[in-house]
C-alpha cells in the first residue's frame, strides 16, 4: 500500500480494523501493521499519519554502522504489536527459568511476576496511586499514558510528539518508533508547579505504561519541577527481540526535570533507545540510569541545553555479564553562554561482557563561559571482559572549559586484601567494593529501588 | 601453648628474599614491640603473618594456637582471631565505615547481624573512644587523614575483638591526643578482651603508653637482639648503628 495523504487517513480515523487486516503472523513489519496498531488504538487520523511518515522514513534509513553490530538483528522476525488477545495465548511455562529463579531471589510477588513475564498487559496495583493522582490533578498536573493523551490531550501531543526533540528522522530505530509506538507515559507539569512525590510507572502498571515501544513525554513548564521515574530492576521477559524507547522531556525556564530509570531485559533484547532533553534558560535536566540485562544496549541521553544558564547532570551505571555489549553514554551539546554539564558514566563488566562509554560534549559558538565535565569509570571483574572509552569533545568557544577523566581497572588486589583480613570472604569482598562502586548512582535512586539494583548487582555477580 | 610461634621463617617477595630466617614465640596476653630501620622487613612480617598471597613463605613455618596456619586463606586467618592494623590502610569509595564494620562483624558471627542492635552497639564505641558519630557514614578510609586512618584501624579493632594483633606503625601520623586515646583504646583490649598484641613502631613514645613485655630489634629479616622496655630506650638514644655493629 502506498503512502496515504493526512486528509485520507483523517477521514478514516475511528474506523474499526477490516477483518482482512487480521495476520495469521504477527512477525515483521508492513504499513498494514501500523494501520492495525492505529486502528486498535482507535486513534485520530494525525496519529496514523505520523505513523506513516515515520515508517516511510525508516525503510530508507540505514541502520547506524558506527555502533555495536547489529547486523543479527532481523526487522522480519520481531513482534512489533501485540493485540490484547494474543496475551491469552502466553502461559508461564514459556517464561525461561533463569527469570522465574531471579523473580524468586528479588521476592517478587505473584501478580507482579505475570506483568514482567509479560504474561498480562495490566497490572492492578496500589491504590495509593489514585489518591496521588487526585492531589495533583487539582493542580493541573497530568500523568497519564501516552495513549489516552493523544486522544485527551491533542493539542499538546500533536505539539510536542515527536516534532522538536525527537523527530522520526533523528535515527532509524527513533523512526521505527514512530511508526510502531505503544505506551508509555505523558507528564505535563503547569507553570511554577512542583511535584514533591517522584512519579512512577511502577506503581501505576494498571495502565499501558510500558511496552517494547514505549513512548515517554515530559513538558516542564517555566519554574517547575517534577521527578519521573520509568521501569523497574526486575527483569522483563519479552516476546519480541528489539525494545525501542522514545524519551522525550522539555525543561522550561528555571524548570527542573529529573529523570530516573533502571532497564532489566532479558538478555535476547535488543535495547536501542532513544532519549533526549531539551532544557531552556537556567533549567536544570538530570539523568539517572541503571543498565542492567539485554542483550545489546545503544543508549545515550542527550541533554540540548539551548537557554542562557542551562544545566546536564548525567549519571549511569552500566552492567554487562556474559554475551552483552553495553554501548551507552551521554551527548550533550551546550548552546547557549554560561550552560553546564556533569556527566559520571560508571561500568562493570563481567564474564566476557563488553562495556563502551561513547559520549559527545560538544560546546558551540555561542555558549560562552560553558562547563562541562565527564567522568568514565569501568570495573572489569575479569580478563575476558572488555571496556573501551570513546569521549568525543568538540569545542567552538575558547571561553569555555572541559575535563574529561576515565579510569579502567579491575578490582584492586590490595583492597580486597584489606578487607579480607577483617574475615570478609573473598566473594563478600568483591561484592562490598562493587557496591562501592555503584553506591553514587544507587543513592540518589529512591530506596526501594536502590535496595533492588543492590541486590540484583549481587545476584549477577554470583553468576546466576 | 604459646599464641604465636614463628619458626625460621623465610620469605620472599618478586623473588626477592626478604625475610631471612625470623623466629618469634609470643605468649597469650603478652605485648611485644617490633622495632628496627626502615626496610628491614616489619610491614612483611606483619602481612605474611595475615596471608597477603604477594609474600612467599620459602621456609619454616608459622603456628597459630599451635596450628601452622600457612595454608590457610586470610579471611580464615582473621575469623580465627588474627588481626592486622595496617601501616597504609586502603581506601574503599562507596563503603561506608558502618556498613564495612557490619559486613565484617557479620564474617566473624557466620551469621546475619541486625541492623539496629549493630548501630546502638557500634555509637556506644565510638563515644568511648572519641571519635564522632559521622565518622560511621564516611567511606572507608576514603578522604581520611592519617591520623583518622589510624583511629579507624583501632575501631576495627575493638569490633572484631582478635585474639592476636599486630599493629604496624599503628603510632605514626598520630597527634599527641589521638596517640593517647588510641594507646587507651589498646590497653582496654589487652585488659578486658585478653588481647595478645605484636606492636611495631619506631618510636619509644607508645611504649610509654603501653608496656610491651618485650622488645625485639629486626635488622635485614631477622631478629637481631631482644630485651624488655629499656631496649626501646636505648634505642632512642643511640640510634640502630649499634645494634648493626654489635
Ligand atoms: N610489594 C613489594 N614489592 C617489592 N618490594 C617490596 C614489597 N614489599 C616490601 N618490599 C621490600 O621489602 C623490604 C622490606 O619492606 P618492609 O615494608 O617490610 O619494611 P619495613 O621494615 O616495614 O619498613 P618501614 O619501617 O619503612 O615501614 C624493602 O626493601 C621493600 O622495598
Ligand atoms: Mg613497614
Amino acid at each position: 500500500m502506498s503512502a496515504a495523504t493526512v486528509e485520507e487517513l483523517e477521514k478514516n480515523q475511528e474506523q474499526p480494523a477490516d477483518s482482512s487486516y487480521v495476520f495469521r503472523s504477527s512477525k515483521g513489519l508492513n504499513e498494514d501493521i501500523i494501520r492495525e496498531i492505529s486502528a486498535q488504538k482507535k486513534e485520530p487520523g494525525w496519529m496514523l499519519a505520523k505513523r506513516i511518515e515515520s515508517y516511510n522514513i525508516f525503510k530508507k534509513k540505514p541502520i547506524p554502522a558506527w555502533g555495536p553490530d547489529l547486523s543479527k538483528l532481523n526487522f522480519d522476525e520481531i513482534i512489533f504489536y501485540i493485540r490484547p488477545e494474543d496475551y491469552k495465548a502466553m502461559k508461564w511455562e514459556d517464561v525461561p527459568e533463569a527469570i522465574k529463579k531471579t523473580y524468586d531471589a528479588l521476592g517478587i510477588p505473584e501478580a507482579e511476576k505475570k506483568y514482567l513475564a509479560g504474561l498480562v498487559a495490566q497490572y492492578e496495583s496500589e491504590a495509593v496511586y489514585t489518591n496521588l493522582k487526585k492531589v495533583w490533578e487539582s493542580k493541573g498536573v497530568i500523568f497519564t499514558d501516552m495513549d489516552s493523551a493523544v486522544k485527551e490531550y491533542p493539542e499538546l501531543v500533536k505539539e510536542y510528539f515527536m516534532t522538536k526533540c525527537v523527530p522520526p528522522a533523528d535515527n532509524k530505530f527513533s523512526a521505527l518508533h514512530g511508526a510502531v509506538w505503544s505506551g508509555g507515559s505523558f507528564v505535563y507539569v503547569p507553570k511554577g508547579i512542583k511535584v514533591e512525590i517522584p512519579l512512577q510507572t511502577y506503581f501505576r502498571m494498571n495502565t499501558k505504561s510500558s511496552g517494547q515501544f514505549e513512548h515517554t513525554l515530559i513538558i516542564v513548564e517555566p519554574g517547575a519541577e517534577v521527578h519521573y521515574i520509568e521501569g523497574c530492576t526486575a527483569p522483563r521477559y519479552s516476546v519480541s527481540s528489539l525494545h525501542s524507547a522514545v524519551v522525550e522531556i522539555f525543561v522550561k525556564d528555571g524548570a527542573r526535570a529529573r529523570y530516573t530509570t533502571i532497564q532489566n531485559w532479558s538478555t535476547d533484547v535488543y535495547n536501542l533507545n532513544t532519549k533526549r532533553a531539551i532544557v531552556y534558560e537556567n533549567g536544570i535536566m538530570e539523568w539517572v540510569g541503571g543498565s542492567m540485562g539485554s542483550g545489546v544496549t545503544m543508549l545515550y541521553p542527550a541533554s540540548i541545553l539551548r537557554g542562557r544558564g542551562a544545566r546536564a547532570e548525567h549519571l549511569n551505571i552500566a552492567f554487562a555479564g556474559k554475551g552483552q555489549v553495553k554501548d551507552t553514554g551521554a551527548k550533550v551539546i551546550l548552546a547557549a553562554p554560561d550552560t553546564s554539564a556533569s556527566v559520571i558514566s560508571k561500568s562493570i563488566s563481567k564474564d566476557g561482557g563488553k562495556s563502551i562509554y561513547r559520549g559527545l560534549v560538544r560546546i558551540g559558538r555561542e555558549a560562552a563561559g560553558a562547563k562541562a565535565h565527564v567522568e568514565c569509570q569501568s570495573l572489569m571483574l575479569d580478563d575476558k571482559s572488555s571496556v573501551d572509552t570513546i569521549p568525543i569533545i568538540e569545542q567552538f568557544t575558547p571561553r569555555s572549559s572541559v575535563g574529561h577523566e576515565a579510569t579502567v581497572g579491575k578490582i584492586d588486589e590490595e583492597q580486597l586484601f584489606y578487607l579480607m583480613s577483617r574475615g570478609i570472604s573473598r566473594d563478600d569482598a568483591v561484592a562490598l567494593v562493587v557496591r562501592g562502586f555503584i553506591e553514587p548512582v544507587a543513592k540518589e535512586l529512591p530506596m526501594g529501588y536502590a535496595v533492588e539494583l543492590n541486590r540484583l548487582i549481587q545476584l549477577e555477580m554470583k553468576g546466576a | 601453648m604459646p599464641l604465636l610461634e614463628i619458626k625460621d621463617l623465610h620469605v620472599e617477595i618478586e623473588g626477592k628474599e626478604i625475610i631471612k630466617g625470623l623466629d618469634l614465640t609470643m605468649n597469650p596476653f603478652e605485648v611485644h614491640a617490633l622495632m628496627g630501620p626502615n626496610g628491614s622487613g616489619k610491614s612483611t612480617l606483619s602481612y605474611t603473618i595475615m596471608g597477603h598471597p604477594k609474600y612467599k613463605v620459602t621456609g619454616g613455618d608459622i603456628l597459630y594456637n599451635g596450628e601452622s596456619i600457612l595454608n590457610i586463606g586470610v579471611d580464615e586467618r582473621a575469623r580465627r582471631g588474627i588481626f592486622l592494623g595496617f601501616q597504609y590502610p586502603m581506601e574503599v569509595s562507596g563503603v561506608s565505615v558502618e556498613n564495612f564494620l557490619r559486613t565484617a562483624a557479620e564474617a566473624k558471627e557466620q551469621k546475619d547481624v541486625p541492623i539496629l542492635a549493630f548501630h546502638k552497639a557500634l555509637t556506644k564505641r565510638i563515644e568511648a573512644m572519641a571519635i564522632p558519630q559521622s565518622f560511621l557514614d564516611r567511606y572507608l578510609n576514603e578522604g581520611f587523614s592519617g591520623g583518622e586512618k589510624k583511629r579507624n584501624e583501632i575501631l576495627q579493632m575493638a569490633v572484631l575483638l582478635p585474639q592476636l594483633a599486630v599493629l604496624d606503625e599503628i603510632d605514626s601520623g598520630l597527634d599527641i591526643d589521638a596517640l593517647r586515646l588510641v594507646s587507651d583504646g589498646i590497653n582496654k583490649l589487652i585488659k578486658e578482651d585478653h588481647l595478645t598484641l605484636l606492636l611495631i613502631t619506631h618510636y619509644q613514645r607508645i611504649l610509654d603508653y603501653i608496656n610491651p613485655r618485650f622488645v625485639h630489634i629486626m635488622v635485614d629479616g631477622k631478629i637481631v637482639k631482644s630485651g624488655g622496655y629499656e631496649l626501646a630506650k636505648q634505642l632512642d638514644k643511640m640510634g640502630y648503628e649499634w645494634v648493626k655493629e654489635e
